[in-house]
């Protein structure tokens, strides 16, 4: 079973930690692991602009970049939705099935295929706030929406369950969107950094240690809201460096 | 002429920074709203069950919207109505004018209806001097401030007690001090009931209208669509035609989920069922078209149609409850606005579907499974084609598309945002006009190493061995 590494752009270039962790994550169960060097960008950013000419460009070269390859995992929700649900507009040749039907978000993948029982060693003695990205709830389905009647389920949450020592804390919000939506967080910077806020806050008063979220974007986006108010010791951190115990950023 | 483009990014952010009550008070309230209705759905084992009956029965309802407006027609006419049919806003404001003028009426009392805001009725009425009164609360408050709805369901949410009360001293001459809500709700009864009695005309819309009976049901909570449609001998319906049920049945369906929806309460206080005229009285309904045929057959967006107006999508837009209603300055605020505006006027309301995260909520909370935050998403495609975006931000994504279609180029820029970031000035930085990320976050630090460079420094040889 070969794997392709789908590190995305923002990932590679600003949290390399995370890109390690999950690459370290996933050789420990096995892995043929390959990180096809030539990948830059999934094509969600101009997609989610409306702009489809300028994201097929960035498709096709993914699409030729990881058609090789048995399954393609990638740390990112949002940019795994973008390649599992948006790239219908793609000419859909058996390679762009391929890519499309395999690809995974690196929850998914442990939580389904590899349907991991254990992270020997691991332990995280700390009170944790989980934030699913909507994409990953909504678009995915890693965990259950709380809009919708029935069994709970929270993939992210069950592996975390696995840690030694690692306490979720419950949120009054837990699955309302931190308003990063990619561009949006710029286009609309004042409702954007008001649903940061109230989403840092809402970790701060039921008393989180640390964010871990399964989507380094959103992350992103609520880690320079809580900077700017002055909240200095709440790290955020992708699950994939809960998990695999590390490397954090110095 | 050309309607300029609404700023909805601007509206909201000034709605945010006026001061610190009123955006904290819309988005409590409204969250409070869907987490009775989360409280309230739990309670009932088959509510995904009923979601996929009601999304059913609405696409068979508009497959088949010829078969039951004519049936629905036949069976009104029978119980004595006069059915009217208005294929846009001019013909159905004409018609209405038409049945006052006929009978000299001068003042009219209405409930609400988001058809007749659609059709910008009342302001058509008065410039013809006739006098029209909401007789929501929410609604009145709302045409007192010369304001379109704010929301759905509750017209006036965006508006705390004080700003009500202020209002009220000014129109109607309450006391300024007296900011207590029971007092201004009766000041606003007394104030309203001669209007009752006055009025020649009572307006209605309707929530649903049922085939098979020619009736039609009217769901209100404070009564006072049943005081207008039953004080005044004449009484006016405007119907969009897609709010056509098949039989009576189907209500089990449907009323179940729009207060459940809306509120969180299991129904209306009033749901009122109105089958013909009242002895020595006269129905008027009017068949309202307004651009539904047209959105029908837009293969993406006809699936809004089914929409039944409980605007549970709103409260529970993370984008909406921070922005405020009137922001859109739309007759539809919020997700379904975004999806339904741009059929009216694309261009005027070209920026509204970038008013959202896609967190996809809506789609998830609405009792006819509309896919809203597909909807939004698609009509983003639609405006980035027609080229209705600002000129930069097409410009910028063109750009940012040639860069990731090639990997030497990328990694260009890469580098050259790790060696570029750290050096630029503070107040370059974190200057709004030129940064707005940096306003309200601090800017995330990008690596001297990328994870490409460790891939091939540590792992490449070793993972190919």
């Amino acid at each position: 079973m070969r794997i392709g590494l789908f590190i995305p752009c923002y990932i590679d270039a600003i949290y390399p930690e995370v890109g390690i962790a999950t690459f370290e994550l996933l050789q420990k169960f096995g892995l043929d692991i390959d990180y096809p060097t030539e990948q830059t960008c999934c094509g969600q950013p101009m997609s989610n602009e409306g702009d489809n000419e300028s994201a097929c460009r960035a498709e096709e070269l993914f699409v030729k970049n990881f058609s090789r390859y048995d399954y393609i995992v990638g740390p990112a929700g949002s940019c795994v939705k973008q390649v599992r649900v948006h790239y219908d507009k793609l000419d859909q040749t058996d390679d762009v099935k391929h890519v499309r039907e395999n690809t995974y978000e690196l929850v998914e993948f442990l939580h389904d295929i590899m349907k991991v029982e254990s992270f020997p060693g691991i332990s995280f003695p700390h009170k944790v706030a989980l934030h699913n990205s909507c994409s990953s709830i909504r678009g995915l389905g890693i965990a259950k929406p709380s809009e919708i009647m029935g069994v709970p389920f929270n993939k992210s949450a069950e592996l975390l369950g696995k840690v030694s020592g690692l306490e979720i804390v419950e949120l009054d919000r837990p699955d309302e969107c931190c308003g990063f939506g990619g561009t949006f967080c710029v286009t609309d910077e004042a409702v954007s950094a008001q649903m940061g806020k109230d989403k840092v806050m809402d970790y701060v008063a039921n008393g989180a240690e640390y964010v871990v979220s399964p989507d380094m974007s959103c992350l992103m986006h609520q880690e320079g809201i809580a900077r700017k108010l002055g909240i200095s010791h709440l790290p955020f951190i992708h699950i994939a460096q809960v998990l695999n115990g590390g490397p954090f950023k110095e | 002429m050309r309607e300029r483009v609404i700023d909805v990014e601007k509206n909201a952010a000034r709605f945010i920074n006026q001061d610190d009550v009123h955006e904290r008070m819309h988005d409590k309230n409204l969250w409070a709203a869907r987490m009775k209705r989360d409280k309230i759905a739990e309670t009932i084992p088959e509510w995904e069950e009923l979601r996929n009956l009601a999304s059913q029965i609405k696409e068979h309802v508009l497959t088949h919207l010829d078969y039951y407006l004519e049936m629905f027609e036949e069976n009104a006419v029978k119980n004595g109505a006069i059915v009217h049919w208005a294929r846009d806003a001019a013909e159905h404001n004409q018609i209405v004018l038409s049945i006052l003028e006929d009978k000299r009426i001068t003042e009219v009392i209405k409930s609400k209806s988001m058809l007749q805001e659609e059709c910008g009725m009342t302001a058509f009425l008065e410039r013809k001097g006739i006098i029209v009164t909401e007789s929501d609360l929410g609604e009145r408050i709302q045409q007192l401030d010369g304001q379109l709805p704010s929301h759905i369901v509750m017209p006036a949410i965006q508006k705390t007690t004080q700003d009500v009360a202020a209002l009220f001293a000014r129109t109607i001459g309450t006391d300024p001090n007296d900011t207590d809500p029971h007092s201004l709700t009766e000041a606003m009864r007394n104030n309203a009931r001669p209007r009752f009695l006055r009025a020649g005309a009572g307006m209605t819309g309707a929530n649903f209208a049922i085939a098979e009976t020619g009736s039609f049901v009217v769901c209100t909570n404070e009564g006072n669509a049943d005081i207008g449609a039953s004080v005044p001998p004449l009484h006016i319906a405007s119907i969009g035609i897609e709010k056509i049920l098949p039989k009576t049945e189907d209500l089990s369906v449907f009323i179940r989920l729009l207060s459940r929806s809306a509120l969180g309460t299991p129904a209306t206080q009033y749901t009122s069922h109105f089958t013909g005229p009242r002895k020595g009285g006269e129905l008027h309904i009017i068949l309202t078209d307004n651009g539904r045929s047209k959105r029908l057959a837009l293969n993406d967006f006809w699936r809004s149609l089914k929409c039944i107006r409980c605007g549970a999508c709103m409260n529970t837009c993370p984008v909406y409850r921070r922005s405020g209603g009137l922001s859109y300055q739309a007759v539809y605020s919020g997700p379904i606005g975004i999806i339904l505006d741009p059929t009216f006027d694309a261009h005027k309301y070209s920026e509204l579907p970038f008013h959202s995260t896609l967190c996809g909520s809506c789609t998830e909370v609405c009792p006819v499974k509309i896919d809203i935050s597909n909807q939004i998403y698609k009509w983003r495609e639609i405006m980035a084609k027609r080229k209705l975006l600002p000129l930069n931000r097409r410009v910028l994504f063109k750009m940012a598309g040639g860069i990731f279609a090639r990997p030497s180029l990328f990694r260009t820029a890469e580098v050259a945002a790790a060696k570029i970031l750290p050096v630029i000035p503070d107040f370059i930085i974190y200057n709004k006009a030129l940064n707005p990320w940096g306003r309200h976050r601090r800017m995330p630090v990008f690596s001297k190493d990328t994870f490409r460079d460790w891939y091939l420094k540590n792992r490449k040889e070793k993972n190919n061995e």
